[in-house]
């Protein structure tokens, strides 16, 4: 198993946001978290990258035989993890081609691999590129900076297509993407997709499943997951709104 | 920012100086004190005419009436002028005709710099004017340069042997009642190098001087004069490194630059004497008057200077833009951590018409340190069609450090275009999360964003040095050595 989450459990501020979450990750599956506005989608993700401001109150996460809540964040990039914004960060002065080259020689030199010369770098931009048909220019200007939403989570994906990763975690790649924009990420996604690797596509509508089809679909309501399914379960949200899932969790607890 | 992220960005800001040691030369040093006996015998020990004898008395008479600066954003105890001593030479002071008759402890000393002088000759074609201490021990490549007609060599020997130069030139830029420590380096200056490039005549190597202080409690009073001739180029380097040491170490230098018509003069500097330790015990002050003038039409001069050392600096390399269409520029990096104190700028004074200038300024700031830009633009009445493009910006690292900006502009004449830009950023939690989030270490993180932000002022200096003084940054930032 790639991935499993164990009764996890995540406060922020002394606010307890996830309340024991139970998932499993196998390589090859492509999984969906869904939920409404403040289910704890994005604290999720960001538990798993690792953001220090999140504390872990309970629970564990495994991750390729390793315990991932012992790792630093980025030995856990080290270990293949990845992570794709929901709001990427502007670095101004530091090139993507900067970035890039820093991060592929980091995480190989982790690997105990020898680190790109030059060429055999430059080639592996160009190649993956064309992925999600970013432009050259993008490369040699700092990273983010002055992009529009839509260049931004392209360059993420960009970015992933490069660090080449075992799991990768799309955090609502989808906002602010317009459709044709949204079509060329999905796309790209897609050329990733493999059996030696995961996806976990967090996001908040059903549109963005249309193009990377999940194998699951899991609902996050107030911290849990409250419904797993197939892909279909997505259309059913997108049909029945998640007020249904809100109904549904009351009378259960009720 | 989170404690821990701050905390390991300020472990990471908080290394050992690299430098720190020193060399057990014998010396030759004069007492403490300061009078008008103390500055007969410097320039006695230093066999100097009497012209030069009576120009540092005018001198040390004039800085008896001034009162040290107030102005400058820095604090420091008040300094005893009277407990230092203002002249220590290496004993027994011979004349090399090669490397090996060199102190052998001096050599050892250059080594551990990485300042390996026979490599640096054959490898780096840089002619090295090495300033041990007060005196110069090892010039070299002379004699290329001399084919050429360039003149190198220590101030001590040019006053002997080019008293001309020296007296049309000394003073002509920063005068001896120009300020404070400036009037003090000139009564009791007590080496430093000289530059005569002639007429038509291209330097084909960067000049280089390595200083460095070590005696303790001996003032350090630099004085360097460059001139560059009619249609002449060179670029000088200057780098230092100075040893550990617990008592405040006064540096007071003086440079001056001249460049005629159609010459340019372009130097450049890391500077890295001892900031102190953690606490902000000891470390160098570090009061300068560096100021170059464009004295011929169409001439240039460019300062490049990258600041990490020093307890406190207090430095305005400036440009007196006289010439018609003369050009001026200052490109700086000034990095303060710990309790260093950094009130450094440039003035750019417009005389003649169509002159140009830029002044690009970074300031990066981490621990308890304060760093402040202090600069002038005067465009004087006659200066028709002047230009000034400035740009201050200031990076902070943690949230104990202070940055300030102090630009002034005079302007007397309405057809000129000055434009100023500023912006202050800081090293975010977001950002370095960000990176950490693509294999990137933190330490890696804070290096990969301070050379993105500097990079435009390292594209100025040489190659080597930009190697250099890239080293330097992260040493000064980071954990990691080497």
């Amino acid at each position: 198993m790639l991935l499993e989450i164990k009764n996890l459990h995540a406060r922020i501020d002394g606010n307890e946001i996830l309340k024991g979450i139970d998932l499993q990750v196998n390589a090859g599956e492509v999984h969906a978290i869904m939920g409404p506005n403040g289910s704890g989608k994005s604290t999720l993700a960001s538990v798993l990258a690792g953001r220090e401001e999140y504390e872990v109150t309970q629970g564990e996460i495994w991750y390729n035989g390793k315990n991932l809540l012992e790792l630093s964040p980025e030995d856990r990039a080290r270990e293949g993890l990845f992570l794709a914004f929901q709001y990427p960060i502007e670095i101004p002065g530091v090139s993507n081609t900067n970035l890039l080259k820093t991060a592929v020689n980091e995480i190989r030199k982790y690997r105990g691999e020898e680190e790109l010369d030059a060429m055999e770098f430059l080639e592996l931009l160009k190649e993956k590129s064309k992925l999600v048909e970013l432009d050259h220019k993008f490369l040699s200007r700092s990273v983010n900076e002055g992009f529009s939403g839509g260049e931004k989570k392209r360059n993420e994906i960009f970015q992933m297509a490069v660090l080449n990763p075992k799991l990768a975690i799309l955090d609502e790649t989808d906002s602010g993407l317009d459709i044709d924009a949204l079509r060329i990420v999905a796309n790209g996604v897609n050329k990733l997709r493999s059996k030696d690797n995961a996806i976990i596509v967090v996001t908040h509508y059903q549109r963005l499943l249309n193009y990377i089809v999940p194998d699951f679909v899991h609902v996050l309501y107030n911290g849990r997951i409250v419904k797993s399914g197939g892909k279909e379960l997505a259309l059913e949200l997108e049909e029945k709104g998640y007020d249904w899932i809100k109904n549904d969790k009351s009378e259960v607890t009720v | 920012m989170s404690t821990t992220e701050t905390q390991k960005i300020e472990e990471l800001a908080n290394k050992e100086y690299k430098y720190g040691f020193v060399t057990e030369v014998e010396e030759d040093r004069l007492p403490k004190g300061l009078n008008e006996e103390i500055i007969r015998q410097i320039s006695a020990k230093k066999e100097e005419p009497e012209w030069m004898t009576e120009w540092r008395l005018k001198a040390f008479r004039h800085w008896l009436t001034m009162e040290e600066p107030k102005w400058p954003n820095v604090k420091y105890p008040p300094i005893d002028y009277q407990d230092i001593s203002y002249y220590s030479a290496p004993k027994k002071k011979p004349k090399y005709n090669s490397l090996d008759e060199v102190d052998p402890a001096i050599r050892e000393t250059y080594n551990k710099l990485g300042i390996p002088l026979e490599e640096q000759m054959m490898l780096a074609g840089v002619a090295v004017d090495a300033v041990f201490d007060s005196v110069s021990v090892a010039t070299t490549f002379k004699d290329k340069l001399k084919e050429l007609g360039i003149i190198f060599c220590s101030m001590s020997e040019a006053i002997k042997e080019h008293p001309d130069l020296v007296k049309k030139y000394l003073g002509s830029v920063v005068p001896y009642t120009d300020n404070f420590f400036a009037t003090l380096n000139s009564a009791v200056f007590s080496d430093g190098s000289f530059v005569y490039v002639p007429k038509g005549v291209r330097c084909p190597m960067e000049l280089s001087t390595y200083f460095r202080i070590n005696a303790s409690e001996t003032g350090q009073f630099e004085r360097t004069l460059i001139i560059a001739d009619e249609g002449s180029y060179v670029s000088y380097l200057e780098g230092c490194t100075a040893p550990m040491r617990d008592e405040n170490q006064l540096h007071a230098a003086v440079v001056e630059l001249v460049a005629l018509d159609n010459a340019t003069i372009k130097y450049s500097t890391v500077q890295n004497w001892y900031p102190g330790d953690k606490e902000g015990k000891g470390g160098i002050y570090n009061f300068v008057t560096k100021r170059g003038a464009c004295r011929g039409v169409n001439s240039k001069i460019s300062w490049t200077q990258v600041e990490t050392g020093s307890a406190i600096t207090w430095k305005y390399p400036s440009c007196i833009l006289q010439g018609d269409n003369s050009i001026g520029e200052f490109y700086s990096v000034a990095v303060t951590n710990n309790y260093q104190q950094a009130d450094t700028g440039t003035k750019m004074i417009h005389i003649g018409k169509n002159t140009k200038s830029t002044i690009v300024s970074k300031g990066i700031s981490a621990g308890r340190s304060n760093n402040s830009y202090r600069g002038l633009v005067k465009i004087t009445k006659k200066a028709e069609n002047a230009r000034n493009f400035s740009q201050c910006d200031s990076l902070l690292i943690g949230d104990k450090c202070g940055a300030h900006t102090f630009p002034y502009l005079e302007i007397n004449n309405s057809t000129a275009q000055v434009e100023h830009e500023a912006t202050t950023s800081k090293i975010g939690e977001d950002q370095i999360f960000y990176l950490n989030q693509r294999g990137i270490s933190t330490e890696d993180a804070v290096n990969l964003i301070v050379n993105g932000y500097v990079k435009e002022v390292l594209a100025e200096l040489p190659m080597e040095f930009a190697v250099e003084a890239q080293k330097l940054l992260s040493i000064s930032l980071e954990g990691s050595v080497g």
